[in-house]
């Protein structure tokens, strides 16, 4: 029984890990910049799109999850300039609308490239064996995503608590403009901050791509996911995702166990209820409390 | 076609001074009526309907491509009310139209085949539903609001997904079965039955809708839109407004997922997902917002492109109707019943006049 409920928890947190990398640039984005970035799940795709292609041809696996983070990071900080720019000063409806189209033409790009149909990433072998965890053998993968994952938030956290950037960007989470008053030069940690996002999801849409698997519906399909673990943590609040993600992550791990037939419409109906008692999330950033 | 339909709007609204071309004219003091016809003669509104007859009788094979206009046309409308005018920016609206086509379908298999019997009860469901949800999340706004909509319409997918015994699940609902309306007019193969009936449904909201815009009723949503806060405090019950008009815009989208039910007699679980969602904004942000006429240009070009570029590729439309959206939004934000004043200024600065009206 106890390694029955350890198992499960395993498959939680390694799920939990996948949406807290893939999610935690879109929490940067929306808390930072207030913007709302339905295509976030775009930039998870391209990366695991990219990994994909790298190691069907015979690329090494690292190399290749370096390359599905750096391309969606470059071609995020291009949109950024370019796209996402002119978004700031106008209304909810304008991002929704824009960054739909993101998705539209990124979904089309690989229907068009790589076909309909899913698309594998090959991981090697030694990930794909399972291994022995003392009371039982366990999928390698999961427990490299729960590396990875934990690896990410680390360094994050480090980076985000611990260095002048990481100030800097906190301050500017909490008051834009104070931030901009004294002197911070804003448009610049924005974009930096947007590239570090992108690549983080291209590399989470890489690694993850095992779970939640690759096809041209990918970004439309999960958005909505990389949103509820976003705002159910707090726009901009890095904890808060990391929370929201590792709960999400092993509460539909659980209730695919436990309640096979109600599973999915619960978790949105508990998203549902909390954001309607907690319109702010869980733990939202100093300056939306 | 679509040329002749965006002209006769777009002249009357470059009268307007910059910044108010897409607010309706104020009513008059005796009050709005249907005999205000607004910045539109009659002819003008004549236009769109003509079109719309003309194409019954000269386009029999694209029938069924022309009564799918007409449902999306409807479906955009309806959102037209609760977002153009009342600025309730939602990705919800497929919950309704889903639910609509839902409900018909599952009231024609398990009740009664009598289509504008069945039509009445999935109206019925999808404004209550509209009025129940409504009245749940419409004190939220910006991303709550928008998340609430999204968690709706993913509960009501996965839902569906479940009963299977209800909905079919992911194979849709089969075995729709309808009388003829009326008991005269049976809904045959060519598909003449399922256009008519949507055409008149489609004018009967649009007189709705119409009356609604006009009305002090629209006119508070226009000030709701623009300044919440301020039209609190002027006395208007906000909440109140506001959920009025998302329980009518409910219904009028449940409308169109009934026509939809009821011309294919088939509903696929895909109707409640955020690409249901997405595809009537785009159409609505395509034609332009508050102007009533944008969903009927919006949804005219979206089927028009995508049954085009469908043909090159089958995910060309996709990447069209995205560039489209993005183009919009950055350099057309009226949509394209904006395009002939956009020119009209771009061609004003181009021979250095100062960039105004006519």
């Amino acid at each position: 029984m106890l390694s029955f409920t350890a198992t499960l928890l395993l498959d939680g947190i390694s799920y939990g890990m996948i949406l807290f990398i893939i999610s935690v640039g879109l929490t940067i984005t929306m808390g930072l910049m207030r913007v709302v970035n339905l295509a976030h799940g775009s930039f998870a795709m391209i990366g695991g799109y990219v990994a994909g292609y790298c190691t069907q041809r015979g690329m090494n696996f690292y190399a290749a999850l370096a390359f599905a983070a750096i391309i969606p990071g470059i071609l995020g900080g291009l949109a950024e300039v370019t796209l996402y720019r002119p978004l700031y000063r106008k209304g909810e409806l304008s991002q929704v609308l824009l960054t739909i189209g993101i998705v539209f033409v990124t979904t089309a790009a690989v229907s068009e490239i790589f076909g309909a149909f899913p698309y594998p990433v090959q991981f090697p072998d030694y990930l794909v064996r399972p291994v022995d965890i003392g009371f039982r053998t366990y999928p390698a993968y999961r427990l490299f995503l729960i590396g990875v994952g934990a690896a990410i938030a680390l360094v994050l956290w480090l980076v985000i608590e611990n260095s002048v950037y990481g100030a800097k960007l906190r301050a500017a989470v909490d008051n834009p403009r104070m931030a901009r008053a004294v002197g911070m030069n804003v448009n610049l940690l924005f974009t930096g901050t947007f590239v570090v996002g992108c690549a983080l999801a291209g590399l989470g849409g890489a690694v993850g791509a095992g779970i939640m698997s690759l096809e041209p519906s990918y970004a439309l399909k999960y958005v909505v996911l990389f949103l509820v673990v976003v705002i159910v943590g707090g726009e901009g609040s890095f904890k808060g995702s990391f929370v929201a993600a590792m709960a999400l992550g092993i509460i539909d791990t659980l209730g695919k166990y436990f309640f096979t037939q109600a599973a999915p419409y619960l978790l949105y109906a508990a998203v549902f209820v909390l954001l309607l008692w907690r319109p702010q999330g869980l733990l939202p950033p100093k300056s939306a409390t | 076609m679509s040329a002749s339909e965006t002209s006769p709007a777009a002249a009357p609204a470059s009268k307007l001074p910059e910044g108010f071309t897409a607010v309706p004219p104020a009513p008059g003091r005796d009050g709005p009526g249907l005999a205000t016809l607004g910045r539109l003669s009659l002819v003008g509104h004549a236009v769109p309907w003509a079109i719309a007859i003309a194409f019954f009788f000269m386009a029999e094979g694209y029938l069924s491509m022309g009564t799918q206009i007409l449902i999306w046309i409807l479906f955009a409308l309806s959102l037209d009310l609760a977002l153009g005018y009342a600025g309730i920016v939602t990705l919800g609206h497929a919950a309704f139209f889903g639910l609509g086509a839902y409900a018909a379908g599952i009231f024609s298999i398990h009740v009664s085949s009598d289509p504008i019997l069945g039509h009445l009860v999935a109206i019925g469901v999808a404004a209550l539903f509209g009025l129940i949800s409504g009245a749940l999340i419409l004190h939220t706004t910006g991303v709550t609001f928008l998340m609430l909509t999204l968690a709706i319409v993913s509960i009501l997918f996965e839902y569906g997904n479940q009963a299977r015994s209800l909905t079919g699940g992911d194979d849709g609902l089969q075995g729709i079965k309808i009388d003829p309306i009326f008991g005269l007019f049976e809904f045959n193969i060519f598909g003449q039955t399922a256009y008519v009936y949507a055409l008149v449904v489609l004018f009967l909201w649009f007189l709705v809708a119409w009356r609604v815009v006009h009305s002090p009723f629209g006119r508070s949503l226009d000030g709701i839109r623009q300044n919440a806060r301020r039209m609190r405090a002027i006395g208007t019950p906000v909440w109140w407004r506001l959920l009025a008009v998302y329980t009518l815009s409910a219904a009028m989208a449940g409308s169109a997922g009934a026509l939809s039910a009821h011309a294919t007699r088939f509903v696929g679980l895909s109707v409640l997902t955020l690409l249901t969602s997405g595809i009537v904004t785009v159409m609505l942000i395509l034609g332009g917002t508050r102007r009533l006429y944008g969903a009927f240009v919006g949804a005219t070009i979206y089927f028009v492109v995508q049954d085009y570029t469908a043909k090159l590729s089958p995910y060309f439309w996709e990447f069209v109707v995205g560039g489209m959206l993005i183009a919009t939004v950055l350099f057309l934000e009226g949509g394209l019943m904006d395009l002939g004043r956009v020119a009209r200024k771009g061609w004003a600065r181009l021979r250095g006049h100062r960039a105004e009206g006519p």
